[in-house]
C-alpha cells in the first residue's frame, strides 16, 4: 500500500509522497530526499556506514523502517555543518589521515560526535568499544583513533 | 584527442612551510586529501550516489547451483509485473558472449551451463529495486543439476571431466634452479592451507549507464580499478567501437583487487542501450560476495633444506591454487606465488611446481598481495620450523638468510631493487615491545581474549611473539606492456592534471598534486575528471600507481617545465639550462634572476601528455627461468598475541613493522596504507574466510564473514625504511601490498609461540584463518 508521510530531517520537514511503506530509512534518505551521506554497505546493521541520529539515539538507518520514524528528529551528516564549514570532528578526520576511500566516514563522523557529546574524556578502550560498530576496511583504524583523541583534547583545552 | 572539460577539483589553500622546512604540499609532506572535506561532509559522490533523471534500476538473476545445465528459461512471469521494462539473457548480447581479464572465458550470461553459485543468467530493469526483486523471483529457470568439481587435485590429475571448454587446468608452472640433488643436514617440511578471503570493500558494486541520445554509444559511471581495461571488455560484448563506450570513474569505496574484473558493467550497459534510458545497478552485500573474484584458497607443500648453521640450501615446493569457475587472473596469481617461494631469503637451489585450477567454486582473482600472501604464509611458517630445528631464534634465522641487492632469485633474476631486508628486520626488532601486562594494567576485560564475553582466566593466558618477513614484486610481470598516461597543462601559471588513474581511496589524487607542486613551483593544482578521455593509466593494483602514474605525472610536469624554462630563458636572454625552480620561484642558478612562477607564466600555455613505461620484463621459460618481474619491496612484521589456550581465543596485542618504502612521498598516506594492510592481514590470520560447502557460500554477509573492528586491531608501531630506489621515477616504491603479506604468518607464529609455552610442544597451526578449534582442540 502506498502512503504519504512526513519525515523531519536536519530540522526540515519532508513530505514522502507515494512511497512503498516497506522502504527503510536509508533508502528514503538517499533515494527520495537526495541525502547521500548515509551509505549502505551491509543492510543488516553490522557495518555502521548508514549511521544517523534518530532523536538522541545513534541508529543504523538500514534497520529503521522510514515510516516508523515519523514524528522524530532525524539528523544526518548533512545536518551537522554547512558545506565547506566542517565540524571539529570532520576537520580532524581529514587532518589526521582518518579518511581513505571515505565510504565508512559519514557513519564514523556520526558515531564520533555521539561519543564525544556524551564523554569528554574517552579512554582509548572506550573509543574502540564505542566505534567498534563502524567497520573501516581501508585505514586499520589507527588514524581514526588519533582523530578522535585530537578532538577530545582540543575540546578540553578550549574549555580550560 | 578530445579531453572532456569538466569542473576540476580545487585544492585547499596550504600554509607555506612545514616544521621541517619543506613547502607545504610538496613531495615529502602530508597535505590533506583534495577529496577529504567532501568525504567527511558526505557530499563526495560514490558510484552508488550517482543519480539520473528517469533512471531505472537493474538487477541480476544468478544461478543457485554450482554446476548445472540450463534446460529452459521462462521470462514471461517477469514481463507480467508492472514496472518491469526489460528482461535480458545471453540471447540479447550483441557482441562476444564472454569476457575476462586475461582470457575471455566467462559468459556475460550463462547460456547452456552454469559453473558456480551466483553465475549471472538474466537481468531485469524496472522502476524500483523491489520491483526488480519480484521480477527476478518470477523468472523460471529449469536446471539439470550436474556433479560439481570441488576437488582441486582432481582438476590436476585429469580424473575429472572438463567443466569448461578451456579445460580444468588453468596453468602449470615449474621452477628448476641449481642442483636438484642438493640437501643439507637440517630438513623441515609442512603442508599449509590458506582460506578464501574476501576483499570486503565497503562501497558495494554500483554503476549508472547513460545511453547516448539518438546514438549507439553509452557512458558508464562505475567504480573500477582500470577504466580502459573495462572499456575494452564492455565494448567487445556490446559490439561497439571503444570510442562509443566512455567510462567515468564513479567514487570508489575501496577495491583491494575486487574491482579489477568486470562485475555489473556489461549488464548495466546492455539494459541502458536496450531501453534508451539510464539504468542504475547496485549490488547488496550478499550479491557482492557472488559478484566479484576472491583471494585464491591454496594448498602449499614446502620442504626446506639448510646447513647446520641454518643457511638455506634448497627449497622444494608444490602449490595448488583453486581458481574457481573462471580464470580471471589465476595464471598471473600463480606466477606470483611460485616466484616468491623463497621469500626474502637467498636460496641457491629449488624445485617448485605450481598449479592453478578450475573448479565449481566461486571465481578467484586479484586481492591485495596477489599470490604472495599464500606463498608467504608457507615460507614464513617454514622459516620458523627451520629455526627450531637449527637451534636458532626466529630473528637469527631470518638475518642469516636475508636477501641483499644483487642476489639471484630462484628464477635466475637478479634483485636489482634496493633490498634492505636486514634493516627491515633490525628496525622492527628495535621497536618497543608492549609494556602492558596480559589483560592490561587496569584489568579491563576488553584487553583479554574473549573480551566482553568475560571468558578468560588471566592465569591461563599466554603471550606469544611471532615474526614474518616478505618480498613483493611491484607492477605487472611476464612481458606485459605496462604503462600509464598523464597530461599536464599550465595556463597562466595554473596547473591542471589529467589521468585515468583509478583513485580507490589510496590517495593518488593527493600525490599527483604534490608532484606537480614540486616540479613546477606552483601551489594551486587542479585535477581533471578521471575518465577514458585520456590514454590508459593501467590498473590501480600491483602496488603500481605511485610508481607508474606518479612517473607519468612527473614526466608530464617535467616536459611542461622545460617548455616554461625555454619561454623564460628567451625573455631574459638566458640559456634555459641555467634555470631551476626554487620554492615557488623560477631562478637563474648562475645569476640573480628570481621571479615567481605565477608571474613568469602569465599569458602562456603549455600542454604535454606523456606515457610512462617501466623497463620490459620477460616470460618465464619451461623451467621457470627469466627476468619476469620489474622491482621488489620488502617488509618485516612482529606480532604480539595473547592466547587463551582453553577456549582457543586470541587477542592481538601489538604489531610492529619496518617497511621498505623507497621514499615516503606522503608519510601520512604511507602510514595509512601500512595500518590498513595490516588489518587485512590480521583478518586473514584469525577471522576472515569465505566458507563454501558443496559449492555453496554459507557466509555471504557481514554478520557471518568477520572483519576486524576497532576492538580487534591492536596499536601498530611503524618504522619507514627510506632508501630511495634509483629505478623508481620518484625513488618511491609501491607501499600498498607489502603490509598485508607477512603480518599473517607473524600473527600465527605468535599464537604458536604462546601455545608452546603451555606444554612445551604447541600446535602446528598449518592453516589460516586460525580457528578456535585449531588452538583448543
Amino acid at each position: 500500500m502506498n502512503e504519504f508521510y512526513t519525515l523531519t530531517v536536519n530540522g526540515r520537514d519532508h513530505e514522502i509522497a507515494d512511497a512503498w511503506l516497506g522502504e527503510n530509512l536509508l533508502y528514503v534518505l538517499r533515494e527520495r530526499l537526495g541525502l547521500i551521506a548515509a551509505k549502505g554497505a551491509c543492510e543488516q546493521g553490522e557495518c555502521g556506514s548508514c549511521s544517523v541520529m534518530v532523536e538522541d539515539r545513534l541508529v543504523c538507518s538500514c534497520l529503521v523502517l522510514a515510516a516508523s520514524a515519523v514524528g522524530t528528529a532525524i539528523l544526518t551528516v548533512e545536518g551537522l555543518a554547512e558545506p565547506g564549514a566542517p565540524t571539529d570532528v570532520q576537520q580532524a578526520f581529514v587532518d589526521a589521515g582518518a579518511v581513505q576511500c571515505g565510504f565508512c566516514t559519514p557513519g564514523l563522523i556520526m558515531a564520533t560526535h555521539h561519543l564525544l557529546d556524551r564523554s569528554a574524556h574517552p579512554t582509548e578502550m572506550e573509543i574502540r568499544e564505542e566505534l567498534s560498530g563502524n567497520i573501516c576496511r581501508c585505514t586499520g583504524y589507527g588514524r581514526i583513533i588519533e582523530a578522535v583523541q585530537q578532538v577530545a583534547l582540543a575540546r578540553r583545552e578550549a574549555k580550560s | 584527442m578530445t579531453i572532456t572539460e569538466t569542473p576540476a577539483t580545487p585544492l585547499l589553500p596550504s600554509p607555506p612551510t612545514t616544521a621541517d622546512g619543506l613547502r607545504e604540499g610538496v613531495i615529502g609532506t602530508s597535505p590533506v586529501r583534495p577529496d577529504g572535506i567532501a568525504k567527511v561532509q558526505g557530499s563526495f559522490e560514490f558510484s552508488s550516489d550517482i543519480f539520473a533523471e528517469g533512471a531505472l534500476w537493474g538487477a541480476t538473476l544468478r544461478s543457485p547451483h554450482p554446476h548445472a545445465r540450463i534446460l529452459s528459461v521462462d521470462l514471461s512471469g517477469a514481463w507480467k509485473i508492472n514496472g518491469v521494462e526489460a528482461v535480458i539473457t545471453a540471447e540479447d548480447v550483441p557482441g562476444v558472449l564472454t569476457y575476462g581479464l586475461i582470457t575471455h572465458d566467462q559468459p556475460v550470461f550463462a547460456r547452456d551451463i552454469v559453473r558456480y553459485v551466483g553465475e549471472p543468467v538474466a537481468a531485469v530493469a524496472a522502476d524500483h529495486p523491489e520491483t526488480c526483486r519480484r521480477a527476478l523471483e518470477a523468472i523460471v529457470v529449469t536446471y539439470e543439476v550436474l556433479t560439481p568439481l570441488l576437488d582441486a587435485e582432481a582438476a590436476i590429475d585429469g580424473s575429472s571431466v572438463p567443466i569448461h571448454p578451456d579445460g580444468n587446468l588453468i596453468r602449470h608452472q615449474r621452477i628448476l634452479c641449481g642442483d636438484p640433488e642438493a640437501t643439507g643436514p637440517v630438513v623441515v617440511e609442512g603442508t599449509y592451507e590458506i582460506g578464501m578471503q574476501d576483499q570486503a570493500f565497503l562501497g558495494l558494486e554500483a554503476a549508472l549507464a547513460v545511453p547516448d541520445s539518438g546514438g549507439k554509444g553509452v557512458e558508464l559511471h562505475v567504480a573500477t580499478q582500470w577504466l580502459h581495461e573495462d572499456r575494452g571488455q564492455i565494448a567487445a560484448c556490446l559490439d561497439l567501437p571503444v570510442e562509443q563506450v566512455r567510462l567515468v570513474l564513479g567514487g570508489v569505496g575501496g577495491a583491494f583487487g575486487a574491482r579489477e574484473d568486470i562485475s555489473l558493467q556489461v549488464h548495466c550497459c546492455l539494459l541502458a542501450l536496450r531501453l534508451g534510458k539510464p539504468v542504475r545497478m547496485a549490488y547488496n552485500r550478499a550479491e557482492s560476495f557472488l559478484g566479484h573474484v576472491h583471494r585464491h584458497p591454496a594448498r602449499i607443500w614446502m620442504r626446506h633444506h639448510a646447513t647446520a648453521e641454518g643457511e638455506l640450501v634448497k627449497i622444494e615446493a608444490r602449490f595448488v591454487l583453486d581458481g574457481g569457475a573462471y580464470a580471471s587472473t589465476s595464471s598471473a596469481v600463480l606466477i606470483n606465488a611460485v616466484t616468491h617461494t623463497q621469500g626474502p631469503y637467498r636460496c641457491p637451489n629449488a624445485i617448485v611446481d605450481g598449479y592453478a585450477v578450475r573448479t565449481n567454486h566461486l571465481p578467484c582473482g586479484a586481492m591485495r598481495g596477489f599470490g604472495v600472501v599464500q606463498a608467504c604464509f608457507a615460507h614464513e611458517s617454514q622459516m620458523d620450523k627451520l629455526a627450531q630445528a637449527a637451534g636458532l631464534d626466529p630473528v637469527e634465522i631470518r638475518l642469516i638468510n636475508a636477501m641483499r641487492t644483487g642476489d639471484l632469485l630462484i628464477t635466475g633474476q637478479p634483485v636489482e631493487s634496493v633490498a634492505p631486508v636486514e634493516r627491515c628486520i633490525r628496525e622492527t626488532a628495535a621497536l618497543a615491545m608492549p609494556t602492558e601486562p596480559i589483560g592490561g594494567s587496569d584489568g579491563d576485560v576488553m584487553c583479554l581474549p574473549g573480551g566482553a564475553g568475560r571468558t578468560a582466566d588471566v592465569s591461563h593466558i599466554r603471550r606469544g611473539v611471532g615474526w614474518g618477513v616478505s618480498i613483493k614484486n611491484l607492477m605487472y610481470s611476464e612481458g606485459f606492456d605496462d604503462y600509464s598516461t598523464a597530461r599536464c597543462r599550465m595556463v597562466n601559471g595554473v596547473v591542471t592534471l589529467k589521468f585515468a588513474t583509478a583513485e580507490v581511496g589510496q590517495g593518488f589524487v593527493t600525490i599527483a598534486a604534490q608532484i606537480a607542486r614540486t616540479i613546477l613551483g606552483v601551489d594551486e593544482v587542479l585535477l581533471d575528471r578521471i575518465d577514458t578521455g585520456i590514454g590508459s593509466a593501467g590498473s590501480t593494483s600491483a602496488s603500481r600507481q605511485t610508481w607508474m602514474s606518479g612517473g607519468a605525472v612527473d614526466a608530464a610536469c617535467r616536459q611542461v617545465r622545460e617548455r616554461f624554462f625555454e619561454h623564460v630563458a628567451a625573455a631574459y636572454g638566458l640559456d634555459p639550462l641555467r634555470l631551476g625552480i626554487d620554492g615557488t620561484d623560477v631562478v637563474d642558478t648562475m645569476g640573480d634572476l628570481r621571479i615567481p612562477v605565477t608571474e613568469a607564466a602569465v599569458g602562456v600555455e603549455f600542454d604535454e601528455t606523456v606515457e610512462y613505461r617501466h623497463r620490459p620484463t620477460e616470460d618465464l621459460d619451461e623451467n621457470g627461468q627469466g627476468n619476469c618481474h620489474v622491482a621488489f619491496a620488502f617488509v618485516a612484521h612482529r606480532a604480539v598475541v595473547d592466547v587463551d589456550p582453553d577456549l582457543g581465543l586470541v587477542k592481538v596485542v601489538q604489531v610492529a613493522t619496518a617497511q621498505d618504502v623507497g621514499r615516503a612521498l606522503n608519510p601520512l598516506s604511507v602510514i595509512g596504507q601500512i595500518e590498513g594492510g595490516i588489518a587485512q592481514g590480521l583478518g586473514l590470520a584469525v577471522m576472515e574466510e569465505i566458507i563454501q560447502i558443496d559449492g555453496r557460500i554459507r557466509n555471504a554477509s557481514f554478520t557471518d564473514y568477520l572483519l576486524p573492528t576497532m576492538l580487534d586491531m591492536p596499536p601498530v608501531l611503524v618504522a619507514l625504511v627510506e632508501e630511495p630506489d634509483p629505478q623508481a621515477p620518484l625513488g618511491a616504491k609501491g607501499v600498498g601490498e607489502p603490509p598485508c603479506i607477512s603480518v599473517t604468518p607473524a600473527v600465527v607464529a605468535a599464537i604458536r609461540d604462546a601455545l608452546r609455552q603451555v606444554d612445551g610442544v604447541g600446535r602446528d597451526l598449518h592453516r589460516v584463518p586460525v580457528r578456535p578449534a585449531d588452538i583448543a582442540l
